[in-house]
């Protein structure tokens, strides 16, 4: 009984948020406590790159589709560094079980993204993720405007025209 | 409890629902909603081969689980619910999830001095060696904290939380003691951050400390064994306590967790009353082109439940990660590892290595290398008498030195995975295993199938067709005399950017020695994404395995039929 006023409620609440599409934008990163790879605490609130746009990807070590996507984009990074002045944050969710493996991994395959370790998935679950990867795009206000889940061949190219399109101003739809 | 329930519910709701008509415009001016939502669902197949029948299905052909999460967040205030159904759960979860409800739902207010919530949280001290609270969907795993969490920073630098709670237990409200109180305590200093004179230091050190505690009533108990019942007195009060450091100079970071616990007699560790004792450890180092990290693991019955009679993977308060590399391909992860509470030693090893551009080894794109071995033993335990077995109910069960490692090698993994492009449109990944997989220790069988030796070998091939479309391959052997002997596996997996994908995927057991058991898995699958929302249908057969995420695992036993996945978030 209890239960289902609960439910009732909430869908009455839902309900009444549709209508304002704006509350489903993230305006602002949630404020999580991460690690950097030499053990200091930091907020994700802090993520930000002066104005320019913000990429960041949710991955683990053992997340074979996370790694072939990071690895695609480590490629072509100088590149889009010197074009468009995007920044990569890579989250790595590894937990005690490899969250130690994460600097060995990137250094040895000589990744050049700003690396955060979120070990009890704080982060993701304050950004709504589930399956990894999952990526998401900021403009230079920090606004979320583009998020995608699953990497295919191919899918970095769609993110750094997005990158772009963002730099010339145009609306990400 | 049902109480603090509808106290709860009846806070987020009036907090959101009340204040809205008031001030609607400057509530949804800076409110956010967001959430994600999962739906998996199956129709399963009888298959008589696999010996899946009407009657093993029990009549349920058709079973699923999803959830739909959303968070409300307004200035420093965040709310949250997370709704479950599992209408029945799929095969391979717990029958006890059959059901509906919220299990799941908290408030939090959060400044820069203080970050409280009330309700369900997860939470994690140092590694979690003492304490950690998390949620595996794919495992069917949570064992979230409801209660109150207080995150405190009275000074730069220094974090204190306090949690107080008990614990999820699949639909089980809490009630009457039925299971125990956990409290805990921990405390986390930045020196860098603390003290001047080290800001611009290249050493970063970290200290911590934690104080966990489990309320059980009950002074004693009954437990059953030879057929003779005996009574036992019982530790209302379990502590489990310790405390942890992170070194980083330069490319090097050592960090070491240590833990002990106070005797805690359970269902486990076969009601023995010795301490129990864990040590995690690793160091790293790292520069570019080059990274090597060592971990090792000794832990000695450190088994943490917020319920001493439970036997199976629920209520666990602690995390005991396996340090084993987490293999992903099918027959990779055919023999995973999963942690002995009751004692084991292990080490795990890993080199990861880029060979440049344009050298002769590397070619003209480079080239990674990556190698891992580890080891796990169990550990030295000795009789504490002449006249007492090792392990005796009731007992302090067996003596054991601090680090000792035991003869029996409960597994081993040496494996060797090099990454390489060819050109623009190919690249490849070759990976080499040799596993040692003790069955009888890890899956807790009486001597029956002994170690099982095995080679495996993989090929994963990627053609970049175009910009957009690209071709998959991957061939896999595991070769093996034990067990079911051989297999052979064959994937193939196209995908058009950003939408669509489609696999095959055929798992053949030529090897086994019952000839009718030679079968083979097809399995497939064809999804699409479309940002965020993601559909995938698969059909054909899963064989039975072991599924591990962290230090959990789960048994799935084989199937057959047609799974649909639908995940979301916004």
């Amino acid at each position: 009984m209890r239960k289902s006023f609960l439910f009732f409620l909430l869908m009455l609440l839902t309900g009444s948020l549709v209508a304002q599409e704006n509350v489903f934008k993230y305006k602002t990163l949630p404020d999580v406590s991460l690690r950097d790879l030499k053990g200091i605490t930091c907020s994700s609130a802090d993520i930000h790159n002066d104005g320019k746009p913000v990429i960041i990807s949710f991955w683990a070590t053992w997340c074979k589709p996370c790694v072939r996507e990071l690895t695609a984009i480590s490629d072509v990074y100088d590149d889009w560094v010197e074009e468009t002045g995007v920044k990569l944050y890579a989250i790595s969710v590894d937990d005690a079980r490899s969250s130690s493996l994460v600097a060995p991994l990137i250094n040895g395959k000589g990744w050049e993204f700003t690396v955060l370790l979120d070990p009890n998935s704080d982060f993701k679950r304050a950004m709504n993720v589930g399956p990894i990867p999952h990526t998401f795009l900021l403009n230079g206000k920090g606004e979320v405007v583009w998020q995608h889940t699953s990497f295919a061949e191919g899918d970095e190219l769609n993110l750094i025209d997005l990158v772009r399109k963002l730099n010339r101003g145009e609306e990400i739809k | 409890m049902k109480n603090t329930r509808y106290f709860l519910s009846a806070l987020i709701v009036s907090s959101l629902l009340f204040i809205q008509p008031l001030r609607a415009q400057d509530f949804l001016k800076g409110s956010e909603v967001h959430g994600s939502m999962q739906v998996d669902a199956a129709y399963y197949l009888p298959d008589s081969k696999m010996g899946i029948t009407d009657s093993t299905l029990d009549g349920k052909l058709i079973r699923m689980n999803g959830f739909t999460e959303v968070n409300y967040s307004l200035g420093n205030f965040t709310a949250g619910l997370r709704f479950e159904a599992y209408l029945p759960p799929m095969i391979g979860y717990d029958a006890q999830l059959n059901g509906v409800g919220v299990p799941y739902f908290y408030v939090n207010y959060k400044n820069d001095f203080i970050d409280v919530t009330a309700g369900n949280f997860y939470e994690q001290f140092g590694n979690g060696l003492m304490l950690r609270t998390y949620q595996e969907w794919t495992l069917g795993y949570d064992n979230s904290l409801r209660g109150i969490r207080v995150k405190l920073t009275p000074y730069k630098g220094i974090t204190l939380k306090g949690v107080y709670g008990v614990q999820r237990y699949y639909w089980e409200p809490y009630k009457d003691y039925n299971r125990g109180i956990v409290k805990g305590f921990d405390a986390d200093f930045y020196l860098n951050d603390m003290f001047n004179c080290m800001k611009d230091s290249k050493v970063k050190l970290t200290l911590g400390g934690t104080f966990v505690s489990n309320y059980q009533q009950g002074t004693t108990k009954d437990v059953v064994s030879n057929n003779k019942i005996y009574q036992l007195n019982m530790p209302v009060n379990v502590a489990n306590y310790g405390g942890r450091f992170n070194l980083d100079i330069g490319g090097f970071n050592w960090f070491a967790e240590y833990a002990r616990k106070i005797n805690d007699p359970a269902a486990l560790n076969q009601y023995i009353y010795k301490n129990g004792d864990g040590l995690f450890t690793s160091l790293s180092y790292s520069r570019k082109g080059i990274g090597v990290s060592v971990m090792s693991k000794w832990i000695d019955n450190m088994s943490y439940k917020s319920d001493r009679t439970i036997s199976n993977n629920m209520l666990n308060i602690n995390y005991l990660p396996s340090i084993t590399k987490e293999h992903t391909y099918a027959l990779a992860s055919m023999y995973p590892y999963s942690t002995q509470p009751n004692g084991e030693a292990g080490i795990s090893g890993t080199v990861t290595v880029h060979i440049p551009k344009n050298s002769k080894p590397g070619g003209k794109s480079g080239m990674t290398i990556a190698v891992n071995f580890s080891q796990v033993n169990g550990i030295d335990k000795k009789a504490i008498n002449d006249t007492t077995p090792i392990g005796e109910l009731g007992t302090l069960g067996y003596k054991t030195s601090f680090l000792s490692v035991g003869k029996e090698v409960y597994y081993q993994d040496a494996n060797v995975e090099i990454t390489k492009k060819f050109g623009k449109k190919w690249k490849g990944i070759f990976t080499y295993l040799y596993q040692t997989y003790n069955k009888d220790v890890i899956e807790g069988h009486a001597n029956d199938y002994g170690t099982v030796y095995s080679q495996i070998g993989i090929v994963d091939l990627t053609w970049n067709i175009t910009k957009k479309h690209s071709l998959r391959w991957e061939v896999q052997g595991l070769w093996t005399k034990q067990d079911k002997g051989n297999w052979a596996a064959a994937l193939m997996e196209y995908t058009v950017s950003p939408n669509w994908f489609i696999s095959v995927m055929d798992q053949w057991n030529y090897g086994n020695k019952d000839a009718g058991q030679q079968l083979h898995y097809y399995l497939v699958s064809a999804g699409y994404t479309r940002k965020t929302t993601r559909v995938a249908l698969s059909w054909g057969r899963q064989r039975e395995g072991i599924i591990c995420v962290g230090g959990v695992c789960r048994y799935v036993p084989a199937t057959n039929g047609v799974t649909l996945t639908l995940t979301s978030s916004f």
